[in-house]
């Protein structure tokens, strides 16, 4: 457990990510099984660990400590995991404190009352680091800054290995990750990943530049829709079903409805997206419909009606029993359309492919595309192999120009992290018929450091009013600052006081020069919403 | 017979004495100061006179220049002035070189200002010493339950780990410049650690001064640039020692991907600690932790316990739990940050 909470400690403070490879490399070397795969599981959020609730952590603090003293400390920290574990009272004589596993299996083997015990008993046995990774692995709160897909990297990085493999056999694999340790380590076989329904590593596109659009033969390409939902790799093997994220992540408990139309035998590649249950002919509905549906755990009927989800296919992995990985685009595309017309299939249907006469066509068609749900186009290679990872030449992402507004900041808050001493976090507004100011979004990036310094100057001696951390600043006609604000696309909200919601908003400029009674009006912003 | 708050009083200048007409540790300046240590915000300059310890009159001589007050009284430990009729006597605190708490009689009471302390072991200074005292005048800077500071052995083998694991890069540590810097130093000595340690050109006059005194710092060599392309090489994998004020500063950038590191009791929290952006928080304090504190008056049997400058509301509520007859002196002027 030391270890394990000195690694977090050290992962929750470094910013640099070669940095926390580095760690985490150093840590998979340095710590015995199986302790080191109960760690990589509790940091990609496999683990499955009975929960402990704070309000139970709580009263054991209250048995040992003035509730009165707690209180004034847990004010001054602010954080309660933290709180109880530097508070936690030493408790003197010999205590050892508990091995990562032996925590993990002896929380999950227990009977729910013995939770107080058993906690109270490695608390008093731990020191206050250790305390603190305990609480946060047991209430779910480990929020160190590390994404699955960086352990994986820093398991390839220690091994040896392609990323890809590990991505690859990730899902056939149990914790706590010995056989795949042991491979890493040279001393075992590679495990086995093909059991049904295991992740195939994406394929992802390059941005498409000017100079590949000049080397582009139309020809050579298949042409489809940038659709604006989320990658998906659609599972059907021996019974097994899985939706997984592009990252690997199953998120199949929260799409039962389309887990249940997976009725086929192959490994589907496309965009999930969700459709209007009432619209006749059928319509895709924006991102922001989508959302709703994401990072849950799980779904009611009332959400399963009004936001039917489905799979738009664009390629195929695998289809009966048959590898389609390494045969060209063409024709994993040609199998595909076979597959999807013999027999249709409820939330399944197949993106189309378009054909544009030149290159100025296809310029005009990813710039005003005919659909809301649609940010783009997708040129991918006839002759292209499925390769893991971002290919160079192989794949492009060609998307619609962002939008662009010049608005005037209202409002600053204090950032996080590294710029916690900065005014980072932009609410910015526009005009409305009566003359007044309407907030429409907030940014936080966009800005390199040196402007980022100026801005902070700028909001510190143009400040209005204060509220907590946020800074109101000087916004009138003559006197305040505009930023020309890029966004993805435009929602109505009825949330939002001016009715519009943007998407992925962030600073594209800033306009030193102009004066804010120049900068754009609602009645703007709300004819991109009908157009 | 005297109440205590005949024999010293708080002041907007400082902690008072009547009867012998001196200040100790006043904020601004007093015909009649009795100095603790030598930190800015204890021992300003331009006091008629100034009683300390001869280590903390060479440190502010050294800090202000020779004629930071008209007259110096150097003091020993345990050696006793009498300043109109009332007795002062110096004794360690155990907080940085030379520092002392005041024991003050009078009339048979006595009152001792601790200053700042710690009771933990520092081979840069003299050890703590306890008295038993009419008033017991304690410091809470760190006077909350959950700062309890680790082994600081712990917290210096964190850093010379981190320093052998990243090679390649500069472990800049963020160190109050009188004290913590040279303890900090002492303490890397003792963990075996025996290459030159690079310190910031704001420290070498008092590490000069902790040398004089017998403090032996191993071989130091200045954080400047040699000429030449590559030159930022030369502080990789190297321990780098500067005032927490000079990393946002230029200087800062000198050096081949810093590992932020800042050595102070606050960064036993971790939202504390990433404010200031430290990759490697050192837990390292010169004041007395929550447990020293609350040792520390047991050990002194005051009758009364008077709380200066921290966070007096916990080790108030403290005192009354425990039974100790306390109150808080509300003292301005004091710094808590500079630990």
């Amino acid at each position: 457990m030391k270890d394990f909470a000195a690694l977090l400690e050290r992962l929750v403070l470094t910013p640099s990510r070669n940095a926390k490879i580095r760690l985490l490399a150093e840590y998979f070397a340095a710590t015995p099984d199986p302790d080191r795969g109960y760690a990589l599981a509790a940091i990609t959020r496999d683990l499955d660990i009975r929960s402990v609730k704070p309000a139970m952590l709580r009263s054991l603090v209250h048995e040992r400590i003035d509730a009165e003293l707690f209180e004034i400390s847990y004010d001054y920290v602010g954080d309660l995991a933290e709180t109880i574990s530097l508070i936690w009272p030493a408790r003197p004589g010999p205590n050892r404190p508990p091995a990562l596993g032996e925590v993990i299996e002896t929380l999950n083997a227990a009977a729910r009352a013995d939770g107080p015990r058993l906690m109270a008993g490695w608390l008093d046995a731990m020191d206050a680091g250790e305390r603190w990774a305990l609480i946060k692995l047991v209430t779910g709160g480990l929020r160190i800054g590390v994404s699955a897909r960086l352990a994986k990297t820093a398991l390839a990085e220690f091994g040896g290995a392609p990323v890809t493999d590990i991505e690859e056999m990730w899902h056939a694999l149990a914790i706590p990750y010995t056989e795949l340790f042991a491979w890493l380590e040279g001393r075992g076989e590679k495990p086995d990943a093909t059991s049904p329904g295991y992740f195939r590593p994406v394929m992802l596109a390059c941005p498409l530049e000017e100079k590949d659009l000049d080397a582009l033969d139309l020809c050579a390409v298949a042409i489809e829709w940038k659709w604006d939902g989320i990658r998906v790799q659609a599972t059907s093997e021996a019974g097994v079903r899985r939706l997984y994220s592009r990252n690997g992540d199953d998120i199949g408990a929260a799409f039962p409805d389309v887990i249940e139309a997976l009725d086929f035998e192959g490994v589907i590649d496309g965009e999930l997206l969700v459709y209007d249950p009432d619209a006749t002919p059928f319509a895709v509905r924006p991102f922001s419909e989508l959302q709703k549906r994401l990072n849950r755990k799980s779904v009611d009927r009332k959400l399963l009606q009004s936001c039917p989800a489905f799979v738009r296919a664009y390629d195929a992995l695998s289809l009966d029993g048959e590898d389609l990985r390494a045969s060209p685009f063409s024709e994993r595309r040609r199998r595909l359309e076979v597959f999807a017309s013999r027999r249709p299939l409820a939330r399944i249907d197949l993106s189309p492919t378009l054909d544009f006469e030149d290159k100025d066509a296809l310029a005009a068609a990813r710039a005003a595309p005919p659909d809301d749900a649609i940010e783009g186009v997708m040129l991918k290679r006839l002759a292209s192999s499925y390769v893991p990872g971002r290919p160079k030449g192989e794949w492009w992402k060609w998307k619609r120009e962002p939008f662009l507004i010049d608005a005037v900041l209202m409002y600053a808050q204090r950032g996080h992290g590294k710029r916690s001493s900065f005014y980072s976090d932009y609410t910015f507004g526009v005009w409305t018929d009566e003359g007044a100011l309407t907030p429409v979004g907030k940014a936080y990036f966009g800005f390199t450091d040196e402007e980022l310094k100026r801005i902070d100057k700028f909001v510190r001696e143009n400040t209005t009013d204060r509220f907590g951390p946020v800074r109101q600043v000087v916004a009138e006609p003559g006197d305040g600052l505009v930023f020309e604000v890029a966004f993805e696309g435009l929602n109505a909200s009825p949330r939002h006081k001016s009715g519009v919601a943007m998407r992925f908003p962030r600073i594209n400029r800033i306009r030193w020069d102009k004066p804010p009674g120049e900068a754009d009006r609602l009645e703007a912003l709300k004819r991109l919403l009908q157009g | 017979m005297a109440k205590p708050d005949d024999i010293l009083t708080p002041t907007r200048k400082g902690l008072y004495c009547p009867p012998g007409d001196f200040f100790i540790d006043p904020v601004s300046a007093v015909d009649r100061a009795v100095v603790t240590h030598g930190h800015a915000d204890h021992a300003r300059a331009g006091h008629g006179a100034v009683l300390a310890t001869t280590e903390t009159i060479a440190i502010m001589a050294a800090r202000y220049g020779g004629g930071f007050t008209a007259s110096r009284q150097p003091a020993a430990y345990g050696e006793t002035t009498r300043i109109n009729g009332v007795d002062v006597t110096l004794i360690p605190a155990g907080h940085v070189l030379g520092s002392a708490q005041v024991v003050v009689e009078r009339a048979g009471k006595r009152l001792i200002a601790s200053g700042d302390y710690k009771r933990r072991r520092d081979p840069t200074c003299a050890p703590f010493e306890a008295m038993p005292c009419d008033v017991f005048i304690t410091e809470a800077t760190f006077g909350l339950p959950v700062f309890r500071h680790p082994d600081d052995r712990g917290e210096i083998g964190k850093l010379l780990t981190s320093v052998r694991r990243f090679p390649e890069r500069a472990h800049l540590v963020g160190a109050y410049a009188l004290g913590k810097a040279q303890r900090i130093i002492r303490l890397i000595r003792e963990a075996g650690y025996d290459e030159a340690i690079y310190i910031h050109g704001a420290m070498q006059k008092l590490c000069d001064l902790y040398r004089d005194f017998g403090v032996d710092l191993g071989p130091l060599a200045p954080a400047t640039l040699s000429d030449g392309a590559g030159a930022k090489n030369d502080f990789a994998g190297r321990i780098v020692i500067g005032p927490p004020s000079a990393f946002a500063d230029k200087w800062a950038r000198r050096f081949p991907d810093p590992v932020p590191c800042f050595a102070s009791g606050w960064m036993r929290v971790r939202a504390r600690a990433k404010q200031r952006g430290a990759e490697l928080p050192l837990i390292l304090s010169d004041h007395a932790d929550w447990d020293e504190l609350t040792e520390t008056v047991r050990d002194m049997e005051p009758r009364e316990l008077w709380i200066t400058h921290g966070r007096e509301d916990a080790l108030m509520r403290w005192a009354t739990l425990a039974g100790v007859k306390a109150r808080p002196l509300s003292l301005v002027g004091y710094e808590d940050e500079n630990d």
